[in-house]
C-alpha cells in the first residue's frame, strides 16, 4: 500500500449530509472487476443532471473531499472508496462517516479526517467561495492547514496512523500474532468444539 | 459492575490487543456471497490461503436471477453467469461449503445463516455485507465488513476492531394488530436518526422485543445499520433456543447441552451499564412507511409529508402537506433480507388472500427452503391467484444487481431496507414498509393503512 505522509492539494466541498455509498457509486456498476476503473462511475447518477460540484474545472485536480455528516453511510461496498480513490482523492474530511466506509478508507491508503461539524461547514464555505483553494494535511503532525492559513488538529487512532504512514499491509501485521491466534483456536476446540475445525 | 451482552462476547473473542485501544478479535463464522469476488482476488494477489474453510459458508444472492432460473450454464447474461461460476470456483478451490444456485438451501446470506443454524448466540460472525447486523438477533456479535477486511478474515480468521459504545433500545408495551417488527425498527430509526447509532453496538430489549419471534427480531437487527450501527443484538432466550434446536449446523447431543449452558449466561447483567438508553412504546405504534431518501424519513401512515428536506422531496416527487395514505404506487416488492422469511410471506398472503393486485407486484422468498415451505402451505397459490409474481430466491429488487429494477420515477412499495436515491434503479422512488403494508399497497394500488383491510 502506498504510504500517506503529507498531502497538499485542491479540496472540493460536498454539502449534502448522509451521502450514501449508492450515490458514490450506484450498485449496478459493481458487477465490474475493479480493474475496469470504478472512478468512471463516481457519483454517476448525481453527475448526469449537470452542475455537479466535481465537474467544475476548478476541482479537476482535487485530491481532498470535504463532505458533510455521515459521509459514506450505507453498504459495505469497498467500491465506494475505489471510485473516489480512483478519481485521485487521497483524503476526506467530514464531521462523521459511515463506520464501514471509514474502515475501508484506511485499507486503501486514504485518510478520513473527522473535524467538528461547524468547522467542516466553515471549510466548505471557504472552498465554495474560492474554488480551487488548497488544503494541506500532515498526518505525522495530525494537522490540517486551511486555505486561510489557519491550522486544525485532528485525532486519529495511533494504529491506523502507523499503518498509513508506513503503508503497512495489515494481514502481515496480524500474522505476527500467529501464536495468539493458534492459542485461541486451541481454546475453542476445548470450550466450544462445535465451532472448531472438526 | 455487570457486563453487557456485547462486552461478554467481545471479551471471549479477544486474541490480542493492539495500540490505540484496538483488539484483534477471533471470527467464529464467515458468510460469503457472490459479491465476495473482490476479496478472493485480493487474497490471490497476496499469495494467501483461506485459514478456516470450515468456518465459511457461501451462497450466491446479489446477482442471482429470480426469473426463468435453470442451471448456471444456461444463464444468458455472461456477467451474471460469471459471478455464479466465480463463487463456485473460489469456494471449491478453498474447500468452503457452497449452497449453489441450484441447491434448495441457496438464498440471501442473511436468511440462510439462521436457517442452517450457522448463526448462534455468543459467536462473532462477519460477512462482506452491511446487513450482517441481522444475525445479532441470536445474541451474536455480527457485523458487515469491506472487501479488504473479508480478505483479512479469510487469511487470518481475525479482525482488528475497536470496542463500540453501547446503546440499549428498550421497546415497551405490545404491538397492536396490523403493526409489525418492521414498524418498530422504522420508528426507532426515525427517532434516533440515520447516524444515531454510529459508533455504537445496539441492544434491543423490553417486553415488545421479548414477545417477538426469531424472524421478527431478525427484521429489527437487520436495519441496525440503517441507524448507523454496525451491529445490533437481542439477548438470547427460549425463543432463540427453540428456533435453533435441530438446525443442520447447530450443536447436537452433549454439545447442545453445553452450548445451552453457555448461551444462558450471555444476556446483559441486571447491573450492566449502557453508554446510552432510548425507550419506545410499541403500544402507541401504527403502521409506518418512509417518504424520503433516508430510512430516517419514516412516518406513521396517518401522517403527511413534512417540510425540510427539499432534495429528498424533489427526488421523491412529493409536496409538503400531502397525505401519505392514498399515495399511488407503481409496483410492489416483497422480499430482501429484511422481510423475505416464511412469517413475512404469511403476513403478506393473509392480506392479499381473496383480493386482486392492482399494480405489478413481486414476491421473492429469501431462500429455496423458504420457497419450499411457502409452497407446501399454499402461499404461492394465494399470491399467484391474486396476480402477484412468485419468484426464485435472491436479493432481487432490493438492490437490482441481477436486473430486477424499478424504472425512473416509479414508486415502489418495498419491504427492503434502503430507500437511497437510485437504490432500486436510477430515479426509482422507494417507500419502505412492512410486508403487511406492501401487500395492502399491492391490492389497492396505493398506500393504504393495512389495518383497514384487516377489519373487513
Ligand atoms: S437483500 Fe438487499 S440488503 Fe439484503 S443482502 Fe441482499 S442486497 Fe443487501
Amino acid at each position: 500500500m502506498e504510504p500517506f505522509t503529507t498531502l497538499e492539494a485542491v479540496a472540493a466541498p460536498l454539502d449534502t449530509a448522509n451521502v450514501d455509498t449508492d450515490r458514490i457509486i450506484p450498485a449496478r456498476f459493481l458487477r465490474q472487476p475493479r480493474s475496469a476503473g470504478y472512478h468512471n462511475w463516481l457519483f454517476h447518477d448525481l453527475r448526469e443532471g449537470g452542475g455537479f460540484v466535481l465537474d467544475d474545472p476548478a476541482f479537476k485536480d482535487a485530491k481532498i473531499l470535504v463532505a458533510a455528516e455521515n459521509f459514506g453511510c450505507g453498504s459495505s461496498r469497498e467500491g465506494a472508496v475505489w471510485a473516489l480513490s480512483g478519481a485521485g482523492f487521497r483524503a476526506w474530511i467530514a464531521p462523521s462517516f459511515g463506520d464501514i466506509f471509514f474502515e475501508n478508507s484506511f485499507k486503501n491508503g486514504v485518510l478520513p479526517v473527522v473535524l467538528p461539524a461547524a468547522r467542516v461547514a466553515a471549510i466548505r464555505a471557504m472552498l465554495a467561495a474560492k474554488p480551487g483553494s488548497r488544503i494541506a494535511i500532515d498526518l505525522a503532525a495530525q494537522t490540517v492547514t486551511l486555505p486561510d492559513g489557519s491550522a486544525e488538529r485532528f485525532d486519529i487512532d495511533p494504529f491506523r496512523r502507523e499503518c498509513l504512514l508506513n503503508g503497512w499491509d495489515e494481514i502481515d501485521l496480524t500474522l505476527q500474532h500467529e501464536a495468539a491466534i493458534a492459542a485461541h483456536e486451541a481454546r475453542q476446540r476445548v470450550e466450544t468444539p462445535w465451532l472448531a475445525t472438526p | 459492575m455487570g457486563r453487557t451482552l456485547y462486552e461478554k462476547i467481545w471479551a471471549a473473542h479477544e486474541v490480542a490487543s493492539g495500540p490505540g485501544g484496538r483488539s484483534l478479535l477471533y471470527v467464529d463464522r464467515h458468510l460469503i456471497h457472490d459479491g465476495s469476488f473482490h476479496a478472493f482476488e485480493a487474497l490471490k494477489a497476496g499469495g494467501r490461503q483461506v485459514r478456516r474453510p470450515d468456518a465459511c459458508f457461501a451462497t450466491p444472492d446479489h446477482y442471482v436471477p429470480t426469473r426463468g432460473r435453470k442451471r448456471v450454464a444456461d444463464i444468458a447474461d455472461p456477467m451474471v453467469r460469471g459471478k455464479m461460476e466465480m463463487l463456485a470456483a473460489n469456494t471449491a478451490a478453498s474447500g468452503i461449503v457452497h449452497y449453489g444456485m441450484d441447491d434448495p438451501r441457496q438464498g440471501i446470506v442473511h436468511v440462510i445463516g439462521p436457517e442452517q443454524g450457522i448463526t448462534q448466540p455468543g459467536i462473532t460472525l462477519v460477512c462482506g455485507d452491511s446487513h450482517t447486523s441481522t444475525h445479532g438477533a441470536f445474541g451474536a456479535m455480527a457485523f458487515g465488513i469491506g472487501a479488504s477486511e473479508v480478505a483479512h478474515v479469510l487469511a487470518t480468521q481475525t479482525l482488528w476492531a475497536r470496542r463500540a459504545k453501547t446503546l440499549r433500545i428498550t421497546v415497551n408495551g405490545a404491538l397492536r394488530p396490523g403493526v409489525h417488527s418492521k414498524d418498530i425498527i422504522l420508528a426507532v430509526i426515525a427517532k434516533i436518526g440515520a447516524d444515531g447509532g454510529a459508533g455504537h453496538a445496539l441492544e434491543y430489549a423490553g417486553a415488545a422485543i421479548r414477545a417477538l419471534s426469531m424472524e421478527a427480531r431478525l427484521t429489527i437487527c437487520n436495519m441496525s445499520i440503517e441507524a448507523g450501527a454496525r451491529c445490533g443484538m437481542v439477548a438470547p432466550d427460549d425463543t432463540t433456543f427453540q428456533y435453533l434446536e435441530g438446525r443442520p449446523q447447530a450443536p447436537k447431543g452433549a454439545d447442545w447441552d453445553r452450548a445451552l449452558a453457555r448461551w444462558r449466561a450471555l444476556p446483559s447483567d441486571a447491573d450492566a451499564r449502557f453508554d446510552r438508553e432510548v425507550e419506545l412504546d410499541a403500544t402507541a405504534l401504527v403502521p409506518m412507511l418512509t417518504w424520503g431518501t433516508s430510512p430516517e424519513d419514516a412516518l406513521p401512515v396517518t401522517a403527511v409529508v413534512p417540510e425540510g428536506k427539499p432534495d429528498a422531496l424533489r427526488y421523491m416527487g412529493l409536496q409538503p402537506g400531502q397525505a401519505l395514505e392514498g399515495l399511488a404506487m407503481d409496483r410492489v416488492f416483497i422480499g430482501s433480507c429484511t422481510n423475505s422469511r416464511i412469517e413475512d410471506l404469511r403476513i403478506a398472503a393473509a392480506v392479499v388472500k381473496g383480493r386482486k393486485a392492482m399494480i405489478p407486484a413481486m414476491v421473492v422468498p429469501g431462500s429455496g427452503l423458504v420457497k419450499q415451505a411457502a409452497e407446501a402451505e399454499g402461499l404461492d397459490r394465494i399470491f399467484r391467484d391474486a396476480g402477484l409474481e412468485w419468484l426464485a430466491p435472491g436479493c432481487s429488487m432490493c438492490v437490482g444487481m441481477n436486473g430486477d429494477l424499478v424504472e425512473a420515477e416509479q414508486r415502489c412499495a418495498s419491504t427492503s431496507n434502503r430507500n437511497f436515491e437510485g437504490r432500486q434503479g436510477k430515479g426509482a422512488r422507494t417507500h419502505l414498509m412492512s410486508p403487511a403494508m406492501a401487500a395492502a399497497a399491492a391490492v389497492t394500488g396505493r398506500i393504504t393503512d393495512v389495518r383497514k383491510l384487516l377489519a373487513h
